[in-house]
């Protein structure tokens, strides 16, 4: 059965090139790729990945808010008792990466990536979370 | 029967001239434009060579550097720095919360403050943000689109308390809503409802402001969110043509304000088809406004534009690099003729720009100017046999999409914009270039240097960025708390009363009133949600 990724835009930023190419590349690479739309906020974001029961949920930031918002979309998920992991991806500083993980961030997506980078990053998140991978 | 360059030599003869040795380095003397003598010339009818006979040997491209971060008082520093070291006009960049309309202490605003640009939240902060700069000498743009009149209000408003008097501002007002649902999502009313609010800036400033731009009607983004030059082409100037109906359908004269449409365009790293793109623009827009509507004066054929470089284009890798795309893509803008230029910074694809890269992104516009010499002849280019070939080519594939937008407006290329946005035509159309790119990107088709070839460098010491911090947050919210407390509360309820009332009657034009009610320093946050309680909301249907 086909995996199932929501990929969402969250907070103010609405550029949106990114995470369309991000869902075509994963459509194209045979996940089942659903779209929130834009200035979604982290309970609505946590909603959506509940009621459409994906296996792992993407965040595209551009608007330098990541810290602010990825950790709450985190705690958002598990508030609702769900445990799907979460990918950031967009303009994040090299010094957040590692700060967006110790928060429960599963990986991190920076600019430049290719298409065949970016599905491998999801299957490293959904393999990660498989074998029960909890992040030290 | 004069030739085109004896007209054209009449026109030059009564063009004031820069003093400047306009020869090579080498000594060799040159002619102000080349070309046969009944050949097309700058300041001819189609314009493809460039709006005025003389070009930059009158003027050079006004210098015009895009900035904003953090509170106003920060972003203030950063004007004075840019025109300290050489810049001749502002440009300003609002944070995401002001580009929506939000006020800093709203729920949806909590980390995006001053992190995109500058915050705003009342005419307070517009004080701030223009203190101590002679506003009569410099031109003002602002990047600004859903809450662009309220924005405006403030700017006219802050001028006029320090004595300068609306007629004597010049500058540009982005305020090119189509282009938000099209492509930069930076929306917040329905379109109808919004292209009133243009409607109004537009009227407003032709009856009060003849120095004001009323729109930068702009392709920059639509390149950016993925689109083709030709593509960037025609839906700008489609949306051109949409406001120009607009203004017509609003009563006036198209002579009376189409003279004070400005655009805006992408300058991107395929260097010969931005120059040709360009022409094409000018022709384009000439004979569509006198053939099809009805303009006279020739300043409402004449296309004036501003050019941004690619941030497209620049890589997070080997940053350095991106001085080199700038300056390249900074040359096509100058050799296709803009009036005004900003140039990108090499840290962008990080963060925000350091005053250094500024410095240097500035620079690169002045070697241009001073040290190059191709601001000595006006379209360089022209008589090319590549770039008459290119130009020919991009303004016959933009007639075909005119036809395409045409047709789904029944004849009107307004309702042929508001149709494409509502049936996602225009969003396609760029989502699908941008996935092509893509797809050439990673085939190895498209070769991008350190990124996905030519890697040496890309483990480096990475360069210092700019940090906005929460400390900027915390400090706008204090500033918004203390104009919240000082102002009369009665005044500013009564003025936004007002303001919905007539927002709710189309034929009035809400300036005036948007302009009382910044003035008791109502927040735009409260403005735009009294607005919103009239027009609604615009929701996008999600696609990919």
């Amino acid at each position: 059965m086909a995996k199932r990724v929501l990929v969402a835009k969250v907070g103010l930023d609405g550029h949106d090139r990114g995470i369309k190419i991000v869902a075509r590349i994963l459509r194209d690479a045979g996940y089942e790729v659903i779209y929130t739309g834009l200035f979604q906020t982290p309970d609505t974001v946590a909603a959506a990945a509940v009621d459409e029961d994906v296996d792992v949920v993407g965040l595209s930031m551009l608007s330098g808010a990541h810290m602010m918002l990825a950790p709450k979309v985190v705690q958002k998920l598990k508030d609702r008792g769900v445990d799907i992991p979460v990918v950031v991806g967009g303009i994040i500083p090299k010094n957040d990466i590692e700060r967006l993980k110790q928060v429960g961030v599963c990986e991190v997506l920076t600019p430049g990536a290719n298409p065949n980078e970016v599905v491998a990053v999801i299957e490293r998140a959904l393999s990660r979370h498989e074998v029960g991978d909890l992040v030290t | 029967m004069a030739n085109n360059r004896e007209i054209w030599e009449e026109a030059f003869e009564a063009s004031p001239l820069r003093e400047v040795d306009f020869s090579t380095m080498s000594g060799i003397p040159l002619e102000p434009v080349y070309g046969g003598d009944n050949s097309e010339l700058p300041g001819q009818f189609p314009y493809t060579r460039g709006p005025h006979a003389s070009m930059y040997r009158s003027k050079l491209w006004t210098m015009r550097m895009f900035a904003g971060f953090g509170t106003a008082v920060d972003t203030n520093s950063r004007f004075k720095e840019i025109i300290r070291t050489g810049g001749d006009g502002l440009s300003t960049a609002f944070d995401m919360p002001t580009l929506l309309g939000l006020d800093s202490n709203d729920p949806m605003s909590e980390g995006e403050v001053g992190r995109c640009g500058v915050a705003v939240d009342s005419l307070a902060d517009m004080e701030d943000l223009y203190a101590d700069l002679d506003l009569s000498t410099i031109t003002t743009s602002m990047t600004i689109n859903s809450p662009a009149a309220v924005i405006f209000a403030m700017f006219v408003a802050q001028a006029e308390r320090r004595g300068i008097h609306r007629s004597q501002l010049g500058g540009t007002l982005q305020n090119d809503i189509l282009k938000e649902y099209q492509a930069q999502k930076e929306f917040v009313f329905p379109p109808r409802q919004a292209m009133r609010l243009v409607r109004d800036t537009i009227a407003f400033t032709t009856a009060q402001m003849p120095k004001w731009n009323s729109i930068s009607i702009s392709g920059y983004h639509i390149r950016e969110a993925g689109s083709t030059a030709v593509e960037e082409l025609a839906f700008t100037l489609a949306n051109g043509f949409a406001y120009v109906e607009l203004g017509l359908q609003s009563g006036l004269k198209v002579d009376e304000f189409a003279p004070r449409l400005s655009f805006f365009f992408n300058a991107h790293i395929d260097f010969f088809e931005e120059i040709a793109k360009y022409r094409a623009a000018r022709r384009i827009w000439a004979r569509w406004m006198r053939d099809r509507y009805g303009a006279h004066d020739e300043r409402s054929m004449k296309l004036r534009f501003h050019t941004q470089t690619a941030g497209v284009s620049l890589t997070a890798q080997q940053p350095e690099n991106n001085i080199v795309r700038t300056a390249i893509e900074a040359l096509a803008g100058v050799l296709g003729g803009t009036q005004s230029l900003h140039t990108n910074s090499m840290d962008e694809a990080l963060a925000l720009p350091t005053e250094k890269a500024v410095r240097i992104a500035l620079r690169t516009q002045q070697i241009i100017a001073h040290e190059t010499n191709v601001a000595h002849v006006a379209d360089p280019l022209g008589g090319s046999w590549y770039i008459e070939a290119l130009t020919d080519e991009i303004e016959r594939q933009a007639e075909a999409i005119f036809a395409e937008i045409n047709e789904m407006g029944s004849g009107s290329m307004l309702e042929g914009a508001i149709c494409g946005i509502e049936e996602n035509y225009f969003q396609g159309r760029i989502a699908d270039s941008a996935y092509k790119l893509e797809v050439e990107f990673g085939k190895g088709k498209r070769i991008v240097v350190g990124v996905n070839r030519f890697l040496e460098g890309n483990d480096d010491d990475s360069i210092d960025t700019l940090e906005i911090t929460n400390a900027d947050e915390e400090r706008q919210l204090k500033r918004l708390d203390h104009t919240r407390q000082s102002r009369n509360q009665a005044q500013v309820d009564e003025a936004l009363a007002k303001l919905a009332r007539e927002a709710a009657d189309p034929t009035i034009n809400l300036m005036p009133s948007l302009i009382d009610a910044v003035s008791t320093y109502a927040t735009l946050g409260e403005i735009m949600s009294k607005l919103g309680g009239v027009f609604g909301r615009h929701v996008e249907v999600p696609s990919i």
